[in-house]
């Protein structure tokens, strides 16, 4: 079945005409969807950092869910940033949501956050980070050595330097850390 | 013989094969020393010192730097389809590495054509992978914490990343999950859940259960999974069966840490110290335990 036929398909309950008003955009690695979403965010759009669906998983990938009357303005301002997408797509079958769930965990001292499967350890009173733990893929090693001894105020975050669905995921367990912790 | 397949936080390492030893708290191989904080170095360390307790040979790593761009990680996937199948390890360890559906597959085939199947754990990247890619059942181990083990058992999850909510809360309800990991065939013929408490199940359910000594502080400290899996496969290589293996390196796994007075704040580096003691103390209280039976 070439590439993206899948997405044609037709439901008889009017699914298809609900969802196409989403596209989803398809980047070369998660990289990029990382900073395809920090732009499109800052610039004001409504979108979704959403799991692709199965004909076009490679392993390691995230796409970007975005209104898809905008389509055009959006592409453009993605070439501009030398950010382009493979794809522009619409949406016709459910995609997969990130998970949403923390655990908390409150050693007294420590506090610990978890999102998915990434946890990070802060000492509350100096909001150092103390340990990065979990996750598989090879960003993880390398974002403990760079955030670990840091304060929550100077570390950099996952997403400025992490590359992959691990790294993702630990950007989500230092927000809630931030909120928690800084009161953000 | 054992050999351990992953990635070193460091985008300047090159592609190295060799043997692996330990020198002043530091990996080395092939004269490039690196430090152990977590991650594949973690699991060669705590390898590396189950083998000098023991008497073994040092463990094979076959290492890149990558620090998440995926580089590395395909050139270490091309690295190994080209020359894996001339080796003849007893056991294989895949570790950190980026998760590439078709590369994880064609290194499976590799390994088919080796003369005689070595023993295969998957912890990491390459857990997500294996189940990614629909081959969960051509492993013989993996070691996933108890969010991993629900991501096993989510048979529409390609990442633990998607692992849906419903699974996420049952974390209290391992055995539950074990199971749905076997019926939906995301599983190898062993798991190895690392935990508050260790379950080590197969597709019969729970076979048994290492709750003792307890730190409940070890969940923060990034690298305590990777030592458990480096211990069980150095235990496998030295010729304990994968079930004797697994519950002889959870033990030790957890006396090790208890040993070094852990704090959410330690870093794996001062648990891996005590593997040997606490590695002696547990073969000591089996020995004993075979003496008593005897």
């Amino acid at each position: 079945m070439p590439l993206f036929q899948f997405l044609k398909r037709k439901e008889p309950n009017g699914a298809v005409e609900e969802r196409a008003e989403r596209g989803f955009l398809v980047f070369e690695n998660t990289s990029e969807v990382i900073q395809a979403e920090n732009l499109l965010k800052k610039k004001g759009w409504e979108i979704r950092v959403m799991g692709p669906p199965p004909e076009i998983r490679s392993g390691c990938d995230l796409v970007i869910e975005f209104p898809l009357i905008e389509e055009l303005k959006i592409v453009k301002t993605l070439q501009d940033a030398e950010i382009p997408p493979l794809q522009a797509v619409p949406v016709t079958s459910p995609l997969l949501e990130p998970v949403d769930l923390f655990r908390i965990k409150d050693f007294g001292r420590y506090l610990m956050v978890k999102a998915a499967n990434m946890k990070l350890t802060v000492d509350k009173k100096s909001l150092t980070i103390v340990n990065i733990s979990g996750g598989g893929c090879p960003d993880v090693p390398y974002l403990a050595e760079q955030m670990v001894g840091k304060s929550l105020n100077e570390a950099p975050s996952p997403r400025e330097i992490g590359h992959t669905l691990c790294g993702y995921a630990l950007q989500l367990a230092y927000e809630e850390m931030r909120r928690r912790c800084l009161q953000l | 013989m054992l050999a351990v397949v992953g990635t070193i936080p460091a985008p300047e390492f090159p592609l190295l094969a060799g043997k692996v030893t330990l020198e002043n708290g530091k990996i080395s191989i092939q004269g490039r020393s690196v430090a152990v904080n977590r991650g594949t170095p973690a699991l060669l360390a705590a390898a590396a010192k189950v083998g000098e307790t023991l008497g073994q040979e040092e463990p094979f790593g076959y290492l890149v730097g990558d620090i998440g761009r995926g580089e590395g990680s395909q050139q270490l996937y091309k690295y190994l389809a080209k020359h894996l199948s001339q080796t003849d390890f007893h056991i294989i360890a895949f570790h950190y590495i980026q998760p590439l559906i078709g590369w994880h597959n064609r290194i499976l085939s590799v390994i088919k054509k080796m003369n005689k199947r070595p023993i295969l754990i998957a912890d990491a990247g390459y857990m997500y992978v294996a189940k990614m890619s629909g081959r969960a059942n051509a492993y013989d181990l993996f070691t996933p914490d108890v969010g991993e083990l629900a991501f096993l058992a989510d048979e529409v999850a390609p990442h633990p990343f998607y692992t849906r909510g419903f699974l996420l809360h049952e974390e209290n309800h391992v055995p539950d999950l074990i199971a749905r990991v076997y019926a939906h065939g995301n599983a190898p013929q062993y798991l190895l859940v690392k935990g508050s408490k260790d379950y080590f199940a197969n597709k019969d359910g729970v076979q048994a259960i290492i709750d003792s000594p307890l730190e409940e502080t070890m969940e923060a400290i990034g690298g305590t999974g990777d030592t458990l899996t480096g211990i069980v496969a150095a235990l496998i290589a030295s010729g304990l069966d994968i079930r004797e293996a697994a519950i002889t390196g959870s033990k030790v796994n957890r006396l090790a840490g208890s040993y070094a007075h852990p704090t959410p704040a330690t870093q794996v580096r001062e648990l891996i110290e005590y593997i040997p003691r606490a590695l002696e103390e547990i073969l000591s209280e089996k020995q004993e335990e075979k003496h008593e039976q005897g």
